[in-house]
């Protein structure tokens, strides 16, 4: 299964974690701090794989990004890189020609997205329209529920409350 | 109140704003932070939900992005999950799914609040509840929510049931009693027509199978059926980890996923599926050739792709192959070697591996030639990664690929000067380990110790200073065989030792010690033989050689007669002594070899640098002048040997110039007095350390009429006054700690007594601390006074307790006509135990979580092996078991609630048949599910407030279970049929 699931920036900045094991507050510091020393001194033209505390950490850079995701030693790194693959054409896809800075200002809807593709560490649709559908729908709820609430009935409802 | 809610309405900074500010600020990071975490707490307590989520929206930003403590803001974490709003849910959900963890306390709270999303008519709020429970269940939510997720692994729509699938996998793993309530609709998914679903499920399992295989191959039906059909490649690989684990146990199961396996292999174009069917076939299938070779083939082909990762990959193939199809490395050699200057370290380290796999005794020497060449080259970490991988190689399985020995000393040697090697602690486990047990080597061993120790350079690197003590230890150890002792002593004084750590300087002057020893008692030996002119220059050769060979056989001089006592004395059950007696034995062969060796070297050595009045003079003098100022050192180790050397300087200058003086006449009167000191003094370090077996002191029979495990409270109570002294100061221990002890001890201390009646008390004292080393490893203070071995010398093992084993093994490597004629030499004998010195193999045992688990599934999937059995007892039973697996669960518990559940219990006994209603109902109501789901749900009320109880006959099942795990291996019997 997948541990967790990294994004860093070519500078060391953390642009979103989300983890399926528990891993206390201290332990998620250093562990970002350990990977990021690993994998960002990395040369391009090497191998996607590093071995980690006997886990497995399968990274991929597009652009100024590193995707990182650690597994178990059995699991397959192909499929990883797959999956890492997967994610960011569906981020493609949402924010047209995605880049850092849309995984920066939307941090929430990486996760939201992130949430559709994996769950518990697994994979859960690997259709990307699907994903693309189902975010577009929970996005317009969203929408309409903001709507009403920044709607001047509703702000002057509450100041007379 | 209202008034500055919409104020912070207003002007709240959003999650944008946020981010913004934070980017512009490009030094204040830190303040712009907590001057945000500021507002947050206060707009957190808002009473607007408005407010609140965007509050808790930033404070999840900071919490993962900038890892910011955010346990506090849990209740409000609840609150904002419990809005009704869509939006804030589910900002509300992404915090708890972030932060909480097993000890987050609000947790009790959102259980209803998870309940009532997950029984939401929109679909989203539930996949909301479900992510954030996959993520945060713990054993209460898990057991409370149960119904709730076994409803929904039905459901009508694709998103919640692919969601509570995945729920399923946490769930199971803090609630091993939800699998006697989901797991047959989980399975029913495997069969679902919809890939997502099929997908989802399978990832369950694999997960599940992982941990605890053997519980699902019942299953292999199903999960074969999916191998043969399915056309999604995300769904193969998994299925195919699951086979890698079932075929491990059911090799029929091998014969018949081999083919289909093959099949995707050649056919795909996915390289992560192949790679896959690769894994698989060399994991699990090593025994299928015409498999393996297809494999090696396609192993080939990522071997020479670009591709970084193919290579990596292929490497990797290649050394889990290696283990059984050596072949396979060696078809692809040129590959593998050439990846070892590959720029990527990963990849040379695989590589590494590799070749390290092709290291046989008739290579080793020239691999690692090739190697230590390059790691001279290398970059320091790879040339550690070089080195330490030779050494564990070459050390494994007591060096059994390593034919010569002088060869591979002399490597170690080198590779003690390799600049950046850092194995020090490696390499002088080794330097000691083939001292000690391969006897031929010891001459070529002195040498390379005498060569490290001699260059001043290497005395300023730290991670040589352990294999410099090692050198130490040899060298004083086996100082007869010493080209030039003097030199040596030379060494171990220069004055750059100063450089060293205490322990390690301790050492040195503990060699010093037995080297002077060696000098003085070679420059008595000699005198008396001259003075006696009686002796030819070859008979002289003779008797130092002799003396040589004597100082190596245990039965020369006062040793054994000092033992033949102890051993009356001890009876049979003193470990050491027929290790002491079977050494005589053996030893008449070996003594024969090293006589040889002695006669060689001494007589070079004395030819060269004969002990002379003023080489021996100049020798004291140089002792003196080295250990002078350490005899008021700080270092009390340092101090007490320095002073021991000084004060037995002292002692035989008093001897040695009269000897020089004086005539004729008194010459022989005191030369005989101090020769016999040093006489003394050599047959304490004559005695060669031979380990024991680290069991030795087990098979120490008990006496009779000793009672060990008897209750010392009486004693306890009739000196209980008495301060009782611990138990490492035994050896010098009075007399109750030596009843506390018990019988090897008592052994021990009579052995110590017996022995040395003859010899001085400072004597005595040396062989107290000597067999203490042999005794007890845990006597830090004692080992130190021996300098070398260090604690875990213990692991060391000597075989000389069967001395008929011993003798075969000399026969027939005498007797076996060499296998490979280019050795020059055949193998020395290494020293080994038969038993003792294996790393002993505990069981692991799984923890109680999977245990439990597994032992659910098991119920589940095998349930209805067992009912011939209970329905002996249990006819009533019968009636109800017919549907196949049906109520398998509940099958053994009426048996299980009679023995386990007493009549405090008694409530309890209603239940099983109730469950196993219900789980009938469950069955059929599945396919009309919509009329009867009222009914359902009241049930599944019912079943909630009976979880509890449940859960707690659960747990008694499961330590039954443990209890006798033979019911359980009696069914795996029966499985493999569901296949074949």
């Amino acid at each position: 299964m997948i541990h967790f699931v990294l994004l860093i920036s070519r500078q060391g900045k953390v642009r979103l974690t989300k983890w399926y094991s528990p891993y206390s507050q201290k332990e998620r510091t250093k562990v970002i701090r350990e990977l990021s020393g690993v994998i960002l001194t990395r040369g391009p033209k090497l191998c996607n794989f590093v071995e980690w505390r006997g886990y497995k950490v399968v990274y991929k850079r597009y652009a100024s990004l590193y995707f990182c995701m650690c597994i178990d030693q059995e699991d397959n790194e192909l499929e990883i890189l797959e999956i890492i693959h997967h994610f960011v054409e569906i981020l493609d896809r949402y924010f047209g020609s995605v880049c850092e800075l849309d995984l920066i200002f939307n941090f929430h809807k990486a996760y939201y997205i992130l949430d559709e593709l994996l769950i518990a560490g697994e994979l859960q649709e690997s259709s990307k329209k699907t994903v693309a559908r189902l975010i577009a729908a929970q996005d317009s709820l969203v929408e309409t529920a903001k709507e009403q609430a920044n709607s001047i009935s509703n702000i002057i409802a509450q100041a007379t409350k | 109140m209202a008034g500055s809610s919409i104020m912070e309405t207003l002007f709240q900074r959003t999650l944008d704003d946020i981010i913004k500010g934070l980017r512009l600020q490009l030094i204040g990071e830190s303040a712009f932070i907590s001057k945000a975490m500021e507002e947050i707490r206060r707009e957190i307590k808002s009473t607007d939900p408005h407010t609140k989520s965007t509050a808790l929206q930033k404070l999840t930003y900071f919490n993962s992005v900038h890892g910011l403590d955010m346990s506090w803001a849990a209740f409000h974490v609840v609150e904002v999950i419990g809005s009704s709003r869509f939006a804030h849910k589910k900002i509300g959900y992404l915090a708890a799914s972030q932060s909480f963890h097993d000890g987050t306390d609000v947790m009790l709270l959102i259980t209803n609040q998870l309940r009532k999303d997950l029984t939401s008519t929109n679909e989203f709020e539930v996949s909301l509840a479900l992510e954030c429970l996959s993520r945060i269940a713990t054993l209460d939510l898990a057991r409370d929510l149960t119904p709730e997720i076994f409803t929904l692994l039905s459901s009508s729509k694709n998103l919640v049931r692919k969601k509570a699938i995945g729920v399923i996998l946490r769930v199971f793993g803090v609630y091993p009693d939800a699998v006697r309530v989901c797991f047959k609709r989980l399975v029913e998914n495997l069969e679902s027509p919809d890939p997502q679903m099929v997908s989802a499920t399978v990832g369950v399992f694999c997960e599940l199978a992982s941990k605890d295989p053997g519980s699902y191959l019942p299953l292999a039906p199903e999960f074969y059926k999916i191998l043969v059909d399915s056309k999604n490649n995300w769904i193969l690989i998994k299925v195919m980890k699951i086979f890698a684990k079932l075929v491990q146990l059911e090799p029929r199961l091998a014969k018949r996923v081999v083919e289909p396996i093959c099949e995707h292999m050649a056919r795909t174009g996915a390289k992560s599926l192949m790679f896959e069917c690769v894994r698989t076939i060399v994991t699990s299938l090593a025994e299928y050739e015409s498999a393996v070779k297809l494999a090696v083939v396609k192993i080939r082909e990522l071997l020479i792709d670009d591709d970084p990762n193919l290579k990596y990959l292929g490497l990797q193939a290649l050394s889990i192959v290696a283990s059984k199809h050596l072949w396979a490395v060696l078809e692809n050699k040129e590959v593998v070697i050439k990846s070892l200057s590959d720029a990527d370290p990963n990849i040379k380290l695989e590589s590494l591996r590799l070749v390290m796999a092709m290291v046989s005794d008739s290579n080793v020497s020239e691999i690692s030639r090739v190697l230590v060449n390059y790691a001279l080259k290398s970059d320091p970490e790879f040339c550690n990664e070089i080195l330490g991988s030779i050494l564990s190689t070459c050390g494994r399985n007591f060096y059994e690929k390593i034919i010569d020995f002088d060869w591979y000393v002399s490597l170690l040697g080198e590779m003690s000067r390799i600049p950046h090697c850092q194995k020090g602690e490696e390499v002088e486990n080794q330097f000691i380990d083939i001292g000690m047990r391969v006897k031929d080597v010891r001459p070529e061993l002195v040498r390379v110790a005498r060569d490290l120790l001699i260059d001043p350079a290497l005395l300023g690197n730290p991670f040589l200073n352990r294999i410099l003590s090692a050198a130490a230890w040899v060298s004083g150890e086996y100082v007869e065989f010493s080209k030039n002792p003097f030199e040596l002593m030379e060494a171990l004084l220069q004055p750059r030792t100063s450089l060293l750590s205490p322990s390690i300087r301790a050492v040195y002057i503990h060699s010093a010690f037995k080297v002077l020893i060696f000098c003085l008692h070679s420059y008595f030996f000699q005198r008396k033989t001259i003075a006696s002119s009686s002796l030819s220059s070859n008979d002289l050769a003779q008797g130092v050689s002799d003396s040589v060979s004597v100082r190596e056989s245990p039965k020369g001089s006062g040793s054994a007669t000092c033992e033949a006592p102890a051993n009356e004395l001890d009876g049979g059950f003193n470990p050491r002594i027929p290790s002491q007696l079977s050494k005589d034995i053996p030893t008449g062969n070996g003594d024969d070899m090293i006589v040889t060796h002695g006669q060689t070297s001494s007589f070079a050595s004395l030819e060269k640098n004969s002990f002379t009045e003023d080489s021996i003079s100049n020798l004291l003098n140089l002792i003196e002048m080295a250990l002078g100022p350490l005899s008021v050192s700080h270092e009390i180790e340092l101090q007490e040997r320095a002073r021991n050397i000084l004060g037995f300087i002292e002692l035989i200058k008093q001897e040695i110039p009269g000897s020089l003086d004086q005539g004729e006449g008194n010459f022989e009167r005191e030369q005989l007095k101090a020769s016999e000191v040093i006489n003394v003094m050599r047959d304490a370090f004559s005695k060669e350390l031979g380990p024991v077996s680290i069991s030795a002191q087990e098979r120490v029979p008990v006496p009779d009429g000793l009672m060990l495990n008897e209750n010392l409270c009486d004693l306890e109570k009739i000196c209980g006054d008495v301060q009782l002294p611990s138990t490492s100061s035994f050896s010098l221990g009075t007399p109750h700690s030596k009843e506390k002890i018990g019988v090897s001890l008592l052994n021990l201390q009579s052995k110590e007594e017996s022995e040395p009646s003859t010899e001085s008390t400072s004597l005595l004292a040396e062989h107290r601390k000597r067999h203490g080393l042999y005794y007890l490893s845990s006597e830090k203070n004692e080992i130190s006074s021996t300098d070398y071995p260090p604690a875990n010398e213990m692991k060391l093992q000597d075989d000389l307790h069967d001395d008929a084993e011993d003798l075969v093994k000399l026969t027939e490597q005498s007797l076996v006509p060499k296998k490979k004629p280019n050795h020059a030499k055949p193998r020395p004998v290494v020293v080994r135990l038969d038993e003792g010195d294996e790393v002993s193999i505990v069981a692991k045992k799984p923890d109680s979580k999977d245990d439990l688990l597994s032992g659910a599934v098991r119920d589940v999937l095998f349930g209805n092996e067992a009912i011939p059995t209970s329905s002996r007892r249990n006819p009533s039973d019968k009636s109800s078991s017919k549907r196949k697996g049906k109520e398998k669960v509940n099958i053994d518990l009426p048996s299980e609630l009679k023995e386990n559940l007493g009549d405090e219990e008694k409530p309890d006994l209603g239940n099983p048949s109730s469950r196993r209603s219900k789980h009938r109902t469950h069955g059929k109501e599945r396919r009309h599910r919509s009329p009867g789901k009222n009914d359902e749900e009241r049930e599944e009320n019912v079943q909630k407030e009976k979880q509890k109880s449940s859960h707690r006959h659960g747990r008694h099942k499961a330590r039954q279970r443990a209890d006798g795990p033979l019911n359980v291996v009696a069914q795996a019997a029966v499985i493999p049929d569901f296949l074949l």
